[in-house]
């Protein structure tokens, strides 16, 4: 087996050093050595969203990621959207809106979401819908998952 | 109630009845899972945790030979390995695990293979290991001499006298008697008959028969399968795991291991998705296995191509439907034949599917003839109402043929035809009140069956949201030309009731913790917590729902057959009732004063002369009065709250690729009583996607060989965001009278119809009958292509 590299990156605007093996992905070390488990895993082969966290501000499956790619990087993960101890809008809709029954998808869509609206604060329906189908959820339908990240939207732009 | 986004063919019986009921709570878990705190069963981290691993079959029917581990126990950092020769011989006890029975043996070789392997990916042996690449490499240099056996992959090939034997020892049976002497893949045998079907047939007006054909298909949750376990130096077992049962899997692991149930700990993680597949038990036992010999714990979690390759998807099947008629449209007889796959060893849903097929109808005549067959694929498991959607989609179309062929529309025939309270089923129940014609008429009033075909997003798209150069992505695959058409259909599922167990504490800041044992799949937590608020007249936020481990609390079933939010609010509510009484105690304590004189009405008890005592008020007294006031329940619930679901969908058919777009759906359902309505909603809307993927994409392709050939959700296409339109949901309030809430169960219905929908909306669309799930584009083109020629 490989000798171990330290990689030094930013996560949840944190500067976190770590040791990895060339092999490791990025979501086997966030959840197995730096404990983050709040980014699941569903797939590990890049096909259901589940680990979607955001790397230099773009949502990446993090089982498609190697761990020694991040030196430098800045990672966003769903342990950094509640801020200061309160919910983030997005997180709050979906509660408010049911938008999620099992619950394991959720952080992968709602860093899914943050991309999205960051990209695009005023999507329609149909952006929603295709930029969000890389993530796939088994107990919505979506539906309320849509409707909750409209609701984040339409709020976003009330405020503004 | 004002539930429906369209108003109810029937006003809601509970409108306005309920304080708690009916509204909707943030759910009291919901923060945790949306900042990732929340611990699923892949997240439990213990000091010395080992990486566990699965060495499977790579054919799909051999016998082993031999097993030689040597090489992977020297391999450096592997702390353990295990093969089924670790486990105690099963015997011939059967157990019964909520949703079906199991024959312990069969569990047994399933966990771990015996002495022969009977579907690629069948589990072979295992290694615990420093870290899970150490596992995975270690496995490799497992030594199996395989003696490769014929395949058998089709269930009516798996039944000729001349097909390949998966289990030597298997005798056919029906009703529990052993009817054949011969070696057989034929497990069991169904009849249901009632009146003179043979007669009726010669008499009808009009007979159809058709005969179909479904694909295997995945629960699909998105959660792989884990188990971590932990054998204690004193001989004790805890397992973490994600389960819809965590008494079934301690009573699982504890047959399979010879150990007392009492030396089992089992605690419940919380879990990501189930829909029936997260009942058996596959790593607990191993996990287990490996721990003991290790001296540490042992955590394995599956990969993708294990759940699809090695749990338990649901059968594919061969349906026959006969229905006859008069010319007036009343049914006279139905004639069915099933044979559903069981996979490597007994128990497909078979007896459900058999229950289910005519179950939406009065049929004064019928015949139900149903077959369990071994096949060289992963043992089938239950999937959101077993059985039924087969079912449904085989009796559904030849009923729409059969309306078409008498010149009646299919709305009009259910409604003449539905079952309704004293209509006997063909298995022998005769239904309570129930609400079939309701959602049909909840359909038949919808502003969705009223409208032009396909008023979605899809119909209309909105080209441009106001951001500037975004094309329309859908553009791509719907014109104005392409044919379009609406289809219905309805379906069944009867709820198990089994048993729930409650405790439930008194505060002394006001509030109630409530503790039970149904896992929580999907926000019961949260409808638990309103059935005791309502019950208490309290606030829901006032109540801490837990969900504990097999030493918290008392025996419950598993969350499953629709049962939890029913049988286990049953439990809640008497548990409710029981605080209530002790209050009641309480206050005639305090007030001095005779206990038949003090009442429990709104929150607050009530004693001679105008006295009242909030439940606050009283609760803060309780530790300065007298005992600590708790309550635990058990209970065993009814099995019977049935419940019927209507669908109505528009779709569009691209006449040169077969593929099929949903423009618009709506669910009409009988609920009894929405508890949450937002969660009743999601039940209906999820139920629907998962049975419009069953319809359109999904499948397991084989290769002759028996390997499946799309394993990855690459090629097992779930439905995504972009296949779908909102779903639309009419709640049919039709309270169940078992309950005192009159809740009935809502979470299998909707997976039932909407094959059935679909493929009704594709006859009304391009004039084909589809006979085969899933009605992907190629079989889809086919059918166009055929009709054109005729």
């Amino acid at each position: 087996m490989s000798k171990q590299r330290v990689v030094t990156c930013s996560i949840n605007g944190h500067e976190e050093s770590f040791l990895c093996r060339p092999r490791q992905t990025l979501l086997e070390v966030l959840r197995d050595v730096l404990d983050l488990t709040g980014t699941k895993e569903g797939c590990s082969n890049g096909n259901c969203g589940a680990c979607t966290i955001l790397l230099d501000g773009r949502p990446v499956d993090s089982c498609l990621v190697l761990a020694v790619e991040c030196e430098g990087a800045e990672i966003e993960t769903i342990e950094g959207v509640a801020a200061h101890g309160q919910l983030a809008p997005v997180q709050q809709a979906f509660l408010e809106g049911a938008a999620l029954q099992c619950g394991i998808c959720t952080p992968g869509f709602i860093m899914s979401t943050k991309a999205l609206l960051r990209e695009n604060p005023h999507p329609s329906e149909e952006q929603i819908r295709f930029y969000l189908a890389g993530n796939l959820c088994r107990c919505t339908g979506y539906d309320k998952i849509v409707r909750a990240v409209q609701a984040t939207a339409e709020q976003a732009a009330a405020e503004n | 109630m004002a539930i429906a986004e369209q108003a109810p063919a029937k006003q809601a019986a509970t409108n306005g009845s309920y304080k708690v009921i009916g509204t909707r709570p943030v759910r009291p878990d919901g923060a945790d899972k949306v900042t990732g705190r929340a611990k699923y069963g892949a997240d439990v981290r213990l000091t010395g945790l080992l990486a566990g691993f699965i060495l499977r079959s790579p054919h799909a029917h051999a016998r082993i030979k031999s097993i030689d581990t040597s090489a992977a126990e020297a391999f450096p950092g592997v702390q353990a390995v295990t093969t089924h020769s670790d486990m105690p011989p099963a015997g011939d006890r059967v157990a019964q695990l909520g949703e079906g029975a199991v024959i312990m043996s069969h569990l047994s070789a399933n966990v771990l293979a015996d002495k022969k392997v009977l579907y690629k990916g069948h589990a072979v042996a295992a290694v615990a290991a420093d870290n899970i690449h150490i596992a995975q490499e270690a496995a490799q240099l497992i030594k199996v001499d395989y003696e490769p056996l014929p395949p058998v992959l089709d269930v009516r090939e798996a039944m000729l006298d001349d097909a390949p034997v998966l289990i030597d020892d298997l005798r056919t049976e029906e009703f529990g008697e052993t009817i054949g002497d011969k070696p057989t893949n034929i497990a069991t045998r169904f009849l249901f008959e009632q009146g003179d079907p043979e007669a009726a047939f010669q008499d009808a007006a009009v007979v159809v028969e058709r005969e179909f054909k479904t694909a295997t298909v995945h629960q699909g949750y998105i959660e792989p399968h884990t188990a971590t376990a932990v054998w204690h130096e004193d001989g004790k077992l805890t397992v973490y795991t994600s389960t819809q049962g965590s008494f079934s899997v301690r009573q699982q692991v504890a047959e399979l291991l010879g150990l007392p149930m009492t030396n089992i700990k089992v605690v419940p993680m919380e879990i990501g998705g189930g829909f029936g597949g997260k009942i058996s038990v596959y790593l607990q036992p191993v996990a287990a296995l490996l721990s003991r010999k290790a001296g540490q714990p042992v955590s394995i979690t599956m990969d993708r191509m294990d759940v699809l390759e090695a749990t338990g998807p649901t059968p594919a099947s061969y349906i026959r439907v006969k229905l006859a008629a008069d010319k007036e449209g009343k049914l006279l007889a139905g004639d069915a034949y099933l044979a559903y796959e069981a996979g490597a060893f007994p128990g497909s849903p078979i007896a459900p599917g058999c229950m289910c097929i005519f179950s939406c109808y009065d049929f004064p005549n019928a015949r139900v003839e149903g077959y369990d067959v071994c096949v060289n694929k992963p043992r089938t498991n239950a999937y959101r109402a077993p059985g039924a959607t087969q079912a449904c989609f085989a009796v559904e179309a030849v009923l729409d043929e059969l309306c078409e062929q008498l010149g009646i529309c299919s709305t009009e025939f259910r409604l003449k035809n539905a079952a309704k309270e004293g209509t006997r089923r063909v298995d022998g129940v005769v239904y309570p009140l129930v609400g079939m014609v309701d959602t049909v008429e909840a359909i038949k009033n919808s502003e969705h069956y009223n409208s032009e075909i396909g008023t979605s997003m899809w119909a209309t798209p909105q080209a441009d949201a106001g951001n500037g150069d975004s094309p329309s992505p859908v553009s791509h695959f719907l014109s104005p030309n392409n044919p379009r058409g609406r289809g219905i259909a309805t379906g069944f599922w009867f709820n198990a009731g089994l048993k729930s167990s409650a405790a439930v504490t008194v505060n002394g800041d006001g509030k109630v913790t409530l503790i039970e044992g149904s896992t929580d799949i999907g926000g019961s937590r949260a409808s638990l917590a309103m059935q005791l608020a309502e019950t208490l007249g309290i606030s829901v936020d006032d109540v801490n729902p837990m969900v504990a481990d097999t030493d918290g609390v008392g025996y419950t079933d598993v969350t499953g057959g629709s049962r939890v939010t029913f049988a286990t609010g049953l439990a809640v509510h008497e548990a409710g009732l029981k605080i209530r009484d002790q209050l009641c105690d309480r206050a005639a304590s305090i007030w001095e004063c005779d206990a038949t004189d003090v009442t429990y009405q709104d929150g607050a008890v009530h004693g001679p002369g105008g006295k009242q005592m909030s439940f606050a008020e009283l609760a803060a007294q309780i530790n300065q009065t007298g005992d600590p006031v708790t309550a635990c329940t058990s209970i065993t619930a009814p099995a019977a709250t049935n419940a019927f679901g209507t669908h109505c969908v528009d779709v569009e058919v691209d006449p040169d690729t077969g593929k099929v777009t949903i423009l618009r759906y709506t669910v009409a359902q009988d609920a009894g009583t929405a508890i949450h309505p937002s969660y009743v909603e999601g039940q209906m809307q999820g139920g629907a996607v998962q049975g419009i993927g069953w319809a359109l994409n999904e499948e397991y392709v084989y290769g002759e060989d028996g390997v499946m050939q799309n394993n990855g959700f690459l090629d097992y296409r779930m439905p995504t965001t972009f296949d779908l339109p909102m779903i639309e949901t009419i709640i049919v309030e039709v309270p169940n009278p078992d309950h005192p809430y009159g809740v009935r169960g809502v979470g299998e219905v909707p997976i039932c119809p909407p094959p059935a929908a679909i493929n009704a909306a594709l006859h009304d669309a391009v004039g084909i009958r589809m006979t085969e799930l899933p009605m992907s584009p190629p079989r889809v083109l086919k059918a166009i292509l055929e009709n054109r020629t005729k």
